[in-house]
Parts: structure tokens; sequence; C-alpha cells
């Protein structure tokens, strides 16, 4: 039975999926679709990763149609054409032995069957999985069924690839990496101290003239707290960085130095800091190897005085606004 | 006309109670218990099951916090809508940035001390490291050359800085004033090691090359500890209400009797505390001292001749230098570590009590 042979008054005229969606089903996908960016950030993911799964189907799996499985096809527009969805999406069949059978693509959705289900069932439960298909189609489940699909394709393999995490990897943990995360806690309490201090300085009135508009908590504090501290935030992060530039012992200590330039985290072999340089070379060197240590020095004071000029550039920039003056 | 009344307030009712279930769903809110509730379930079910395949405790504990904040998000966004739920969420990323930074910082102290314990005995604090070898000996002469170092070093900076900060907040005017303003503010961020090498090169001049001694110590130490001062100083004065400025001057009171009589005594507690915090800023330092003071084994008392011993510097060496057998230098460094500690938190608390005590009176 085709689509048009379908008797007009068996068609589910204008059928709207909210009249059969469990009521927890529409209430996930109406908060999944109130979350900003998120609807434009799926689909730009799928259109990604879309055209491969077709291509996977059409390379793979066999497509039904009028000559392959004919009675399967057919029931597919009938289920179709029951709930009144007016184009007719591929139908793909795949070498699967379980039994099961899946909806995914977005702008171009694909109804897939693993031939376990096609020998197992008879036409009625057939159709029965079809009619499942259609309804995911018409209820748009398949926009985040599909992104799931490229996520878990995608995992964490391309991480790998970075030349940061390209290996050997030290056997110690003397690397980079580690020497960059004992960095961050050291400058963690000096950022913290300095931004705490800029919001501390927010007039007390712009907190309580937001909350009393009706602002909850996060909204006061992205309304009134953090364009006041910005500028301060900044500059606490310059001067944390700075800080950074300059730590000598932690680096001296932690990190294991082999003299090579690379950008690879992880390896064993890892170029030093100036501070450290001069911290571990200063006190066996003597003549002119005393002069170079101190001309990296210069090298280093000169790069620490042009991010914190640059951080109080940023504070005086909006000094009038700014409670960090 | 009553029945036209009667009709619009049918209407009216009605048009209420349409919009009765969006006014009931704005006003909802999850209870009191659900967010606990929401994080004791991801707790169990997620950190649990990370826990149970083997995946370690810190993928259980980042699982158990995505999945948490995410089900608060989307229970809140239902119940409560989306403004509520986005403040949830900001709430529960706040915190955990919170913890996240707390526990390396605690785990710091907790290493410490755990480590430092072994060797924190009476022994530590009266015996040098002279002619010891394995076991025994202390850091007798470290301590001693910290806290004489650092005493010269805030002999020469707090009078230099004090009077700098004065100057810019009574006196200073026009480009001078602004390019020590910039020149502080600059000098704040400097690299702690570049502060030694000046001091080396300073020294050398005069001395020659391979030139150590504390005195030099205490020169790089106060290069970093007067903009700390005048920093501190400068924030402490500008408080200072113009009022009693002006009071003081419609008296009659020359400017420098107002500085000393009426500007100081009110900000003296925020100074004294600056300054504390300021020599707690500096005792800790190990790159200067390293490359101005070196180490030696014995007790220097004299500043100005030869090596002395400093606590940083000391457990510096005895940590990455250690003789053999290497545990006795290991538990020396850490107690070492531990004392320095210690006494950075004394001065911090200190900073806290001169603070509370040389505030003016009827101020607070």
């Amino acid at each position: 039975m085709a689509a048009d042979e379908l008797p007009e008054d068996q068609r589910l005229k204008d059928l709207s999926p909210k009249s059969y969606e469990h009521p927890a089903d529409r209430a996930a996908t109406a908060a999944l679709q109130q979350i900003p960016m998120m609807d434009t950030v799926v689909r730009k993911l799928i259109e990604f990763g879309e055209r491969s799964i077709q291509q996977q189907l059409l390379a793979g799996a066999v497509r039904l149609g009028p000559d392959q499985l004919p009675e399967i096809w057919a029931s597919h527009r009938a289920a179709l054409a029951r709930l009144d969805i007016d184009f007719v999406p591929d139908l793909y069949m795949w070498q699967m032995p379980f039994t099961n059978a899946m909806a995914i693509g977005s702008k171009k959705p694909m109804v897939v069957l693993n031939s376990g289900a096609v020998s197992l069932f008879d036409e009625h439960e057939m159709r029965t999985v079809l009619g499942h298909e259609a309804g995911h189609i018409l209820s748009d489940h398949l926009l985040y069924r599909t992104a799931l699909l490229i996520l878990l394709q995608i995992g964490v393999r391309p991480l790998m690839r970075l030349p940061f995490f390209a290996g050997p990897v030290s056997a110690t943990g003397r690397t980079m990496l580690v020497a960059g995360l004992v960095l961050a806690v050291m400058i963690l309490p000096i950022i913290t101290a300095v931004s705490r201090e800029v919001f501390r300085q927010t007039p007390k009135l712009h907190e309580e003239a937001a909350l009393a508009l009706g602002a909850t908590r996060w909204e006061m504090i992205r309304m009134a707290v953090l364009p006041f501290g910005r500028s301060g935030v900044v500059s606490g992060a310059m001067l944390g960085l700075g800080r950074a530039l300059g730590e000598t012992m932690a680096v001296a200590i932690v990190l294991s130095v082999s003299g090579a330039v690379t950008v690879n985290l992880v390896s064993s072999g890892n170029p030093s800091t100036i501070a450290a340089n001069i911290a571990l070379q200063f006190p066996e060197s003597s003549g002119l190897a005393v002069n170079a240590l101190i001309a990296s020095g210069l090298v280093l004071f000169v790069i620490t005085l042009l991010v914190n000029a640059a951080a109080r550039a940023i504070v005086n920039r909006r000094r009038e606004f700014s409670g960090a003056n | 006309m009553s029945t036209g009344t009667e009709e619009t307030r049918t209407a009216a009712e009605a048009e209420a109670i349409a919009a009765l279930p969006s006014v009931a769903r704005r006003q909802a809110r999850l209870p009191e218990w659900a967010p606990w509730a929401i994080l004791a379930g991801s707790a169990v079910v997620v950190g649990g099951g990370a826990l149970m395949f083997g995946r370690g405790i810190g993928l259980a504990v980042a699982a158990t916090a995505v999945v948490f904040a995410l089900l608060t998000y989307l229970a809140s966004r239902i119940v409560e809508g989306a403004r509520k739920a986005t403040d949830r969420l900001a709430t529960i990323l706040v915190t955990t940035a919170l913890l996240l930074a707390m526990a390396p910082l605690v785990s710091v102290i907790a290493t410490v001390l755990a480590n430092g314990i072994a060797r924190f005995d009476a022994q530590f604090f009266t015996y040098s490291m002279r002619g010891v070898v394995g076991e025994g000996g202390g850091a007798y002469h470290a301590i001693v050359g910290t806290l004489l170092i650092t005493a010269i070093a805030a002999v020469m900076s707090i009078p230099v800085g004090l009077l700098t900060a004065v100057h810019l907040v009574e006196y200073g005017k026009g480009r001078l004033a602004r390019s020590i303003t910039f020149f502080v503010d600059v000098m704040t961020g400097i690299p702690s090691i570049v502060a030694g090498l000046f001091a080396f090169a300073l020294f050398a001049l005069f001395f020659g090359p391979g030139v150590r001694m504390g005195f030099m110590g205490s020169v790089a130490l106060s290069v970093l500890m007067i903009p700390v001062v005048v920093r501190s100083t400068e924030e402490m004065l500008k408080i200072v209400p113009n009022e009693l400025r002006e009071a003081a001057y419609a008296l009659g009171v020359p400017k420098w009797r107002t500085i000393l009589k009426v500007v100081l005594p009110t900000s003296i507690a925020g100074i004294a505390s600056g300054i504390t915090l300021a020599v707690a800023r500096v005792i800790g330092e190990t790159a200067p001292l390293l490359i101005a003071v070196g180490i030696t084994t014995g007790v220097n008392l004299n500043p100005f001749d030869s090596r002395m011993a400093t606590l940083p510097v000391f457990s510096y060496y005895s940590y990455v230098a250690p003789g053999v057998p290497r545990e006795p230098f290991l538990d020396r460094a850490w107690t070492a570590a531990l004392v320095l500690i210690i006494i950075v938190m004394v001065l911090n608390l200190l900073a806290r009590v001169i603070a509370r005590l040389f505030a003016p009176k009827g101020s607070r």
C-alpha cells in the first residue's frame, strides 16, 4: 500500500507531535531547545558529520525502494502518510544482527533498519517499527540524536593529534605541562586577591538596585559587578601572568631541562625558562657566563615590564569607572 | 448593563484562569532539598559507577560535578524557568571553581605538614649544619640568616617606601609623581631573580666578581619590598578623609606637622599591616638570595662578610642536592618549608592584630 493509496480519512491531518509525546519528553526537548546557542551549535556539528554518515550508509548499506524489498518500502511510505509527513526519508538496511532500527540526520533524515529486525519481523510488526521511526522524525528528535552520534565518533582522538600532546610521555612527570600547572596554582591566589578587592568596591547601591528590580543573583553579578570590575580583573590576570613569567624556584625544581626547543608539553625533553635557567646556572658560572645570564635577566625584565605596563594601561583606561586605581 | 459587567468579569476571570498555569509555573520553586538530593544521587550513580569501573577518584568527582550541574539546570529549567536555572548553574560553577582553587592550597599545607613534622624538634632550631653528614643537624644558621637579612631589608625599605608614599599622596603633582607611580606599579611585578641579579651586578662593581654577602641579599629584597610598601601605604593614606587635613590647616598647623600628627596616626593601622604583609612577601624569596647570598653550613652573624644560610635556600639545596643518605636531607628540607610557612602565617596574623590594635578610636 503506497502513500497515495492511503484513503484521505486515514491520514492524521496536520498532526502535532505534541499530541503523542510523553510530557517528560516534551519538557526535556523544550528545555534543550531553550538553551542559548544549543540549536546553532548542534546544527553546525551536524553539518560536519551528516554527510559522512550518509556516505557511509550509501557505501555499506542497502537503500530500499520500489525495487528493493518493495513491501517494506510500501509500509514505510504508509507510515509516513498516516502521520501526514509529506516528504519521504531515505530508507536503508544494513547488516546488523541486533533487532533494532533508527532514524538519523537533520537536514535530510534517514531511517536505518538492522537486517536482524527485517528477517525477524512480519509485515505488521515492521510497520509498527517504521511508524515509531516516523514519529521520531516528526518530533525532531533527530537533531539531538545525530549530535550525540557525531560527538561519540569524534571523541577525544583529535586532542592526541595536536603537537602539544605528541608522545613519548615522560615517565617522571617533570614536564612543561606539570610546570605550567604548578605556576597556575601559584598565581591563582594573586588573581583571586586582586579580583576580590575590585569586586568589593562595586557600589552597594548598584547591587541592591539590580536585586530590587527582580534580577537573580547571577544577573546582578553579570550586570552590576562584572562590568564594574572588568578592568581590575584583566589587570589582576596580567599581574598573575607577570608573576608566572618571573617565577624561578618552582620551575627549577619541577622541570627537567634538556635544552631542546620543543612545543611538546608531555615529553621528557624540555626547554628551560629564563628565570629557572639563571637560578640553575648562576652558582656554577664565572666570567662571561655571568654576563650572559645577566643579559637574559634583562630580557626577562623587559618582558615583564611590558606585561605589567599593559596591565596598568588597561586599568588606567577605565580609571574613573574602576575601583582598581 | 449588569449582564455586560458580568460578561466582562467572566471574560477576565477566564483570562486569569488561562494565565494561571503559567503564573503558577513561574513562581514554582524547587524544594530546598532538591539540589542536595540531585547531588547525592549523581554522586552515588556517576561517582560510584566511575569508581566501580576503576576510573579513579578524580574522574569520579569531575563526572559527578558535571552531571550534578546538568541535572540541576534541567530540573530548574523545567520547574522554575530559564532565569532561575541560569542562576543555579552560575552558583554551581562558582562554587566548583572555589573548591577547585582550594584543593591545591589545602594539599600544599597538608603535604608540608605531613612531611615536615618529622624533624620539627628542638634540635632543628638549635643546631646548624656544620660538620653534620647524615642524620641530625638543624637550620639554626638558616633561621638566623633569614631573620637577619629580612630585618636589614625592612630597615632599609620601610622609611624609603613610607616617605615615597607620603610624597605621592601629600606633595606629588605633575610628571615626577606620575612617573614614580608608574615605576612603582611596574616594579611590583618585577621577577625576584632580576632583583638578585641587580644586587649582584651592583656589588660586583665595588667588590669584584664572585662576591657573596648577606647585605647584598638585603639590597635585593628591599628592591622587591619598596614598591609593595609604597603601594599599600599610598592606598592607606588616600583613604584618610580630606576634612581632617583641612581642619588642621585651618587651625594654622604647618603641613609637615599635619602629616606627622594627623594623617599618619589616622592611617597607622593600615600602614603597619601593609608593611607586615610586605615583609611576609619577601621573607620566602629564594631566587635573589640564591644568587646574592649563597649557602653555607655554619652560623654567620656578619651580614657584610661572606655567605650566609637562609631558610628558603637551605630548603632548596637540601631538596635538589641531598647528600648520602638522602632521607635526612629531604626531611630537613620539608621542615624548613614548614617553618617558613609558619613564619609567613604568623606575620599575616600579626598584620590583622596590628590593624585592630592601632585602629583610630571612634572610626569603626
